[in-house]
């Protein structure tokens, strides 16, 4: 009942001083409207990386061998086997080789066609779809055939979409097209993914000049395995060539996790420098409801006088304060959603990146929370000096 | 003339004084005042300025307390209450009537008056039809929705009166009721004050004014903190015109 008489009072007060209330205010709105859009852009972040690397395949490790500190080498039969003892960690492999070689179609020269080896599971686990002709298969490997199968750009570009069974050459070499893959990305980009040849690794690694293959992708069973996969994958990879220099392994799932980390941190940095506008906005209110306070020292004199309890006094104007500060809250919450939607657009026209600034229900209630909490710890210095004023002198006041 | 006294007294001073620290002098404002005020009676307590009537005024109002001495309301040592209990003693026993009025200016005229009550908790209800009924008592059942500063002084004056009345206190304490008024509308509230003494309430009238304190049935007048003369209006020795005071 006489809390909701004073929160009636507070509105009141707050009606016949509008303007002046939203000054007061505009510190909370600018603070939590930043603070929100700071936590936004941290999700946004997040969101976009997430969606990149699950892209690339956070199921995946790299391996990479280095031949360092060892003597010793590792064939594609010894990594299958790796693969074999630890089914329960790892699942697929597939070998690949870099090649560096141009690709001619008739006589134009394609620079941005990237060249893969790749084993005849890589498309799997890529999760990569065929979309016309045949994928490459483990005769492919065994006997080194000048087969490709190639992105969708080039054989909608190049070939106006009839592209299998016609030729390209590949570092000198004439190769046959044999299966298109399906449009990976949702726009075809020269140089994106959709602009590559793969080929047998086993043929890959003899074009190159290189006798072994040095580079493999692995799949894990679970997402959430990555950390023991990766340790099960480099304790087997250790024992047979006795030398951590040898072998690198990288799991995107990990690398995700750290940049994950490193955007949190970064943005509970910013959200704090953001947070100190809260505090500013804060001695705002303090500095308003003191002098609130003085000029009402009558009023404070004459409720006392007919019956006001100190803390009457007290709750009033620190609900005064709270109220002024959680409206101004509400209206920077509202302020914020509109900055990481305008935030969200300016990604796009400038960067090109569909990078969707989300403010998350959390950060809307703990910014309410803040502001409302802001109201009271700053409000209550100002309500206490009314609350312990002395009836005779405030009555006296002027 | 206290032929009452077989009932106890309502406000009841014994040896109250009270001193105040200006710098390094001492002054007594109240020094050893005793008195006695029945249940019915319409008191003026008068004197110049400087002789104790406003500190008389606080202690009786709650507002403060003696430095020595009780002072007994209804029975009750002030002196020994805690601020809590003096603001529920004077939203509970007292009706304050001051000389500016002391109007909440951004209330409405009938949330002035319902003010008291909603201190005592009472319901919103309550309030509005205990406030009305007040308002409309002193002559403005018309100007609920008013603000004060859209009345006229001595309508602000009257709905302080209904301010005063609405909790139904035990004594109403009027401090220079007529001090920011016109002679007229002075004694139109005067008449207001008299009219709700006929009506069976205590008064207690402060004022420096003798043709005011003539208004009132018992004169206590008040020399550097002492009383100096405590009796009917009407002994010469009262110092009090009787005769001018007009429109009786």
């Amino acid at each position: 009942m006489r809390l909701t008489e004073s929160f009636m009072l507070a509105f009141q007060n707050i009606r016949t001083a509008k303007f002046r209330a939203f000054l007061t205010m505009l510190g909370i709105i600018i603070g939590i409207s930043s603070v929100m859009v700071i936590i936004g852009l941290g999700n946004g972040m997040e969101n976009y990386m997430t969606d990149m690397f699950q892209s690339m395949g956070t199921n995946t490790l790299t391996v990479t061998l280095t031949g360092r500190g060892t003597s010793r080498e590792l064939s594609v039969d010894d990594l299958e086997q790796i693969v074999a003892e630890n089914s329960t960690f790892l699942q697929e492999l597939s070998p690949t080789v870099t090649f560096h070689g141009t690709v001619k179609v008739g006589k134009e020269t394609l620079d941005s066609t990237s060249v893969t080896g790749v084993g005849e599971r890589y498309f799997d686990i890529k999760s990569y779809e065929l979309e016309q002709g045949r994928s490459l298969r483990y005769s492919d490997m065994a006997n080194r055939t000048q087969v490709c199968v190639v992105g969708n750009y080039i054989d909608e570009v190049w070939y106006g979409g009839r592209s299998v069974g016609q030729s390209i050459r590949i570092g000198g070499t004439v190769f046959t097209i044999v299966g298109v893959l399906e449009q990976e990305l949702d726009t075809m980009d020269e140089g994106g993914t959709d602009d590559a040849v793969y080929i047998p690794y086993t043929t890959a690694a003899r074009r190159s000049g290189l006798g072994t293959v040095s580079s493999f992708l692995v799949t894990i069973t679970s997402e959430d395995l990555a950390d023991s996969a990766t340790e099960v994958l480099e304790n087997a990879l250790y024992q047979r060539l006795r030398s951590e220099d040898a072998y690198l392994v990288i799991s995107l799932a990990q690398i995700l996790d750290i940049m994950k980390e490193m955007i949190n941190v970064m943005i509970t940095i910013l959200a704090v420098i953001a947070a100190i506008s809260l505090v500013v906005g804060g001695v705002g209110i303090m500095n308003i409801m003191l002098v609130s306070v003085s000029e009402r020292t009558r009023e404070i004199g004459i409720r006392k006088a007919l019956g006001a309890k100190e803390r009457y006094i007290l709750t009033q104007f620190v609900i005064e304060a709270a109220v002024i500060s959680a409206l101004g809250g509400i209206i920077g919450i509202a302020f914020g959603y509109a900055l990481s939607s305008v935030a969200t657009v300016a990604i796009e026209a400038l960067l090109q990146v569909n990078m969707a600034v989300t403010p998350t229900l959390y950060s809307i209630s703990l910014a309410f929370g803040a502001s409302a909490a802001i109201g009271i710890i700053f409000g209550f210095l100002p309500a206490r000096k009314a609350a312990i004023l002395n009836p005779i002198d405030a009555l006296r006041y002027d | 003339m206290n032929t009452r006294s077989a009932a106890p007294p309502l406000i009841e001073f014994r040896n109250v004084r009270k001193t105040y620290t200006m710098g390094d002098t001492v002054v007594n404002a109240a020094d050893n005042i005793s008195l006695s005020i029945y249940e019915g009676e319409f008191v003026a307590i008068v004197g110049k300025s400087g002789s104790g009537k406003s500190t008389c005024m606080n202690i009786i109002g709650c507002l403060d307390v003696p430095t020595s001495g009780q002072y007994l309301l209804d029975g009750k040592d002030v002196g020994q209450m805690s601020k809590d209990q003096l603001a529920e003693f004077r939203n509970e026993k007292l009706g304050f009537i001051f000389q500016q009025y002391n109007l909440l200016p951004k209330l409405s005229v009938l949330d002035n008056v319902a003010v008291p009550l909603m201190y005592a908790g009472r319901s919103r209800r309550e309030r509005r039809e205990i406030a009305l009924h007040a308002l409309e008592s002193v002559g403005l059942g018309d100007k609920l929705k008013n603000l004060p500063s859209q009345l006229s002084g001595g309508q602000q004056q009257r709905v302080s009166i209904a301010r005063a009345l609405s909790n139904s206190p035990s004594v109403i304490l009027a401090d220079e009721p007529t001090g920011a008024l016109d002679s007229r509308t002075g004694r139109e509230v005067l008449g207001i004050l008299r009219s709700l003494h006929k009506a069976g309430n205590t008064v207690v009238l402060i004022t420096h004014d003798n043709s005011i304190a003539a208004t009132a049935e018992r004169v206590i007048r008040l020399e550097d903190g002492r009383v100096v003369f405590d009796g009917p209006a009407n002994d010469p020795a009262s110092g009090v015109h009787r005769d001018e005071v007009a429109g009786q």
